[in-house]
């Protein structure tokens, strides 16, 4: 089976000179959830773009099951549904007109029943014969989604779908989302909510000054570089670390006292019963502890401030 | 290019939005031209007209009829066709138009179609309307509608490239305004070049709205400025210019893709 999308070689350098994609290479497989992460103005929204026809690529190839997007772009198109980053809607249409329209642009038959299914998945169906002028900000996103989804695409690009949604509804869309996974579509997202890249994707690729600099599985993602934290509540303040300690790398706080391990989640010789062991043999009492794994988002800042010490 | 056949559908759904847009504001597209061509009669025909005898053996209430037409329709094919494209350009639903799988040929059907249909539909009304004032006879009707449709599809397409062009409404109402207005005025709109001193008509000749209004007037009263093949020779030239501007717009992507 041929990747839903493959991209190899991709540059993107705009009219200002400005080089917004410096040889993108990606594979993404068919029914994955793929998260784009990175700062402002890293080069997501130009990636999505250029993919969707919006923006014409500087070199590279572009494949959308096995359709070149520029030459086939018929058929590459066909599989593609967009819900762009910046909100942009016909206000004086109504929601139900606006939805069909989208779906026979696209070349498909009327079909009324898959209209009225989807716009009930959306929670639209009431609002169906209201001008798009008189919907709140978070419905016209959900119309721009409907419209997306209009001609039943294989391929979804969500560019930044829950920003300025609310939380009900940011979890009603990852709900969607999963939902068309499982009927088999694709989905390639951009968000700066690190939790929703967490919360939803397999694949997370982190995109910095146009160059992707890490894609891995979440998981893998998540415990190569996350870092645990165990804390202790000692009962007696510390005045130093005692030197029967020097086997961990602690850190005690400046009231002497908390106690800090951290460690990386992929170190195998991480052995806090040892640890805890050492500490009762001299007679050190803590009357709590607390770990936690470190987030994506964490991951993520460290990713970016490393890519920034990386010459260019 | 592609295995894939036309998207009718896609073009069918572009030409019936465009309509919808013109259905939506029907008082501004069909009544004010109506009110604004029978003041011209009130003031040229009546009030100057009755003045004037006759023009080339037509009166003269009837012998601008042509003339009021093609202003009517050259300024309201430009603004409509350019509103069209700009506005999904400046509202940002440009987005959807490039992502669909249409070509660029698809597009400019549906929203040239469009806006060449709404022309033809004002045309037809301000013909109702003169009608009311002064007697009309069209000598070569099958001309006629020739004329009105090659020069409703012609500036609907130049529209479509004025729209793209355009980056501020000021820029879109600048062609039509500046332009177009008056070269029809001066285009033998409501008088015959032949009228004018020698230097002048010389002039007048690279106008090429002479071209159209002349050929149109011929159509209608069977007397023409210039001839009719040069008419219908320049008419066509410049539907063929359109089109290659038009070509060359989707080829490069000109201010429609960074
Ligand atoms: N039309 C354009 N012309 C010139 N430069 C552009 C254009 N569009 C984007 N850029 C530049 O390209 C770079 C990447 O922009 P892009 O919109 O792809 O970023 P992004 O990752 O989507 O950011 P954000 O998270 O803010 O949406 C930025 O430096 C931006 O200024
Ligand atoms: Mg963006």
């Amino acid at each position: 089976m041929p990747a839903a999308l493959s991209i190899s070689g991709l540059t993107k350098t705009y009219a200002s000179g400005l080089q917004a994609l410096k040889g993108i290479d990606l594979q993404i497989q068919q029914g994955e959830i793929f998260a784009l992460l990175g700062p402002n103005g890293a080069g997501k929204t130009t990636l999505i773009n250029i993919v969707c026809g919006l923006v014409t690529p500087s070199s590279g190839l572009i494949l959308a099951a096995d359709h070149d997007i520029l030459r086939d772009y018929r058929a590459a198109r066909t599989l593609i549904g967009l819900v762009p980053q910046e909100l942009a809607t016909d206000m004086f249409e109504t929601v139900g007109a606006t939805v069909n329209y989208s779906r026979q642009l696209f070349g498909c038959e009327r079909n009324p029943a898959l209209i009225e299914k989807l716009l009930r998945d959306l929670a639209l169906w009431e609002r169906r014969r209201d001008l798009i002028m008189t919907l709140s900000g978070g419905m016209k996103r959900r119309v721009m989604i409907a419209k997306a989804l209009s001609h039943e695409p294989q391929i979804l690009f969500l560019d930044e779908p829950t920003a300025g949604v609310d939380v009900e509804l940011r979890r009603e869309m990852w709900s969607l989302v999963r939902s068309l996974r499982e009927r088999g579509v694709t989905i390639i997202l951009t968000t700066h909510y690190i939790e929703e890249a967490e919360e939803m994707a397999d694949r997370i690729g982190v995109i910095h000054k146009g160059a992707l600099i890490v894609v891995e599985q979440k998981s893998t993602l998540m415990r190569k570089l996350g870092r645990k934290e165990l804390t202790l509540q000692l009962l007696e303040p510390l005045g130093a670390i005692p030197d029967g300690l020097r086997d961990w790398p602690l850190a005690l706080s400046p009231s002497g006292l908390e106690l800090q391990y951290s460690f990386t989640t992929a170190d195998q010789h991480t052995d806090i019963a040892a640890l805890l062991k050492r500490l009762d043999a001299l007679g050190i009492a803590f009357k709590d502890l607390n770990t936690r794994q470190s987030t994506l988002e964490e991951i993520f800042v460290g990713l970016v401030r490393e890519g920034d010490r990386r010459p260019a | 290019m592609s295995s894939w056949h036309f998207n009718r559908r896609g073009v069918a759904a572009i030409y019936k939005f465009e309509m919808a847009r013109f259905r939506r504001t029907v008082l501004q597209s069909i009544v004010t031209p109506v009110i604004t061509t029978s003041l011209y009669f009130v003031v040229f025909g009546s009030a100057i007209g009755s003045r004037i005898t006759t023009i080339g053996g037509t009166s003269y209430g009837a012998f601008i009829v042509p003339g009021l037409i093609m202003l009517m329709l050259l300024t309201e094919s430009l603004s409509n066709a350019s509103f069209g494209i700009y506005l999904p350009k400046f509202t940002g639903t440009i987005y959807e138009l490039l992502s669909a799988p249409v070509s660029s040929l698809e597009i400019v059907l549906g929203q040239s179609g469009a806006a060449t249909t709404k022309s033809l539909v004002l045309g037809g009304l301000i013909l109702g309307t003169a009608s009311l004032f002064v007697p009309i006879r069209i000598l070569h009707p099958g001309w006629m509608i020739a004329f009105l449709l090659l020069t409703a599809a012609s500036f609907s397409l130049f529209g479509f490239v004025l729209g793209i062009w355009a980056r501020s409404f000021e820029q879109l109402q600048f062609a039509p305004m500046l332009v177009v207005t008056p070269l029809t005025f001066l285009g033998g709109a409501f008088y015959s070049i032949d009228m004018l001193p020698r230097p002048w008509r010389m002039v007048t000749l690279f106008n090429p709205i002479v071209y159209l209004i002349s050929g149109f007037r011929w159509s209608f009263y069977g007397k023409a400025d210039v001839s009719v093949a040069l008419s219908l020779a320049c008419v066509t030239a410049f539907l063929a210019v359109c089109l290659g501007l038009i070509a060359w717009i989707f080829k490069t992507g000109y201010r429609l893709k960074n």
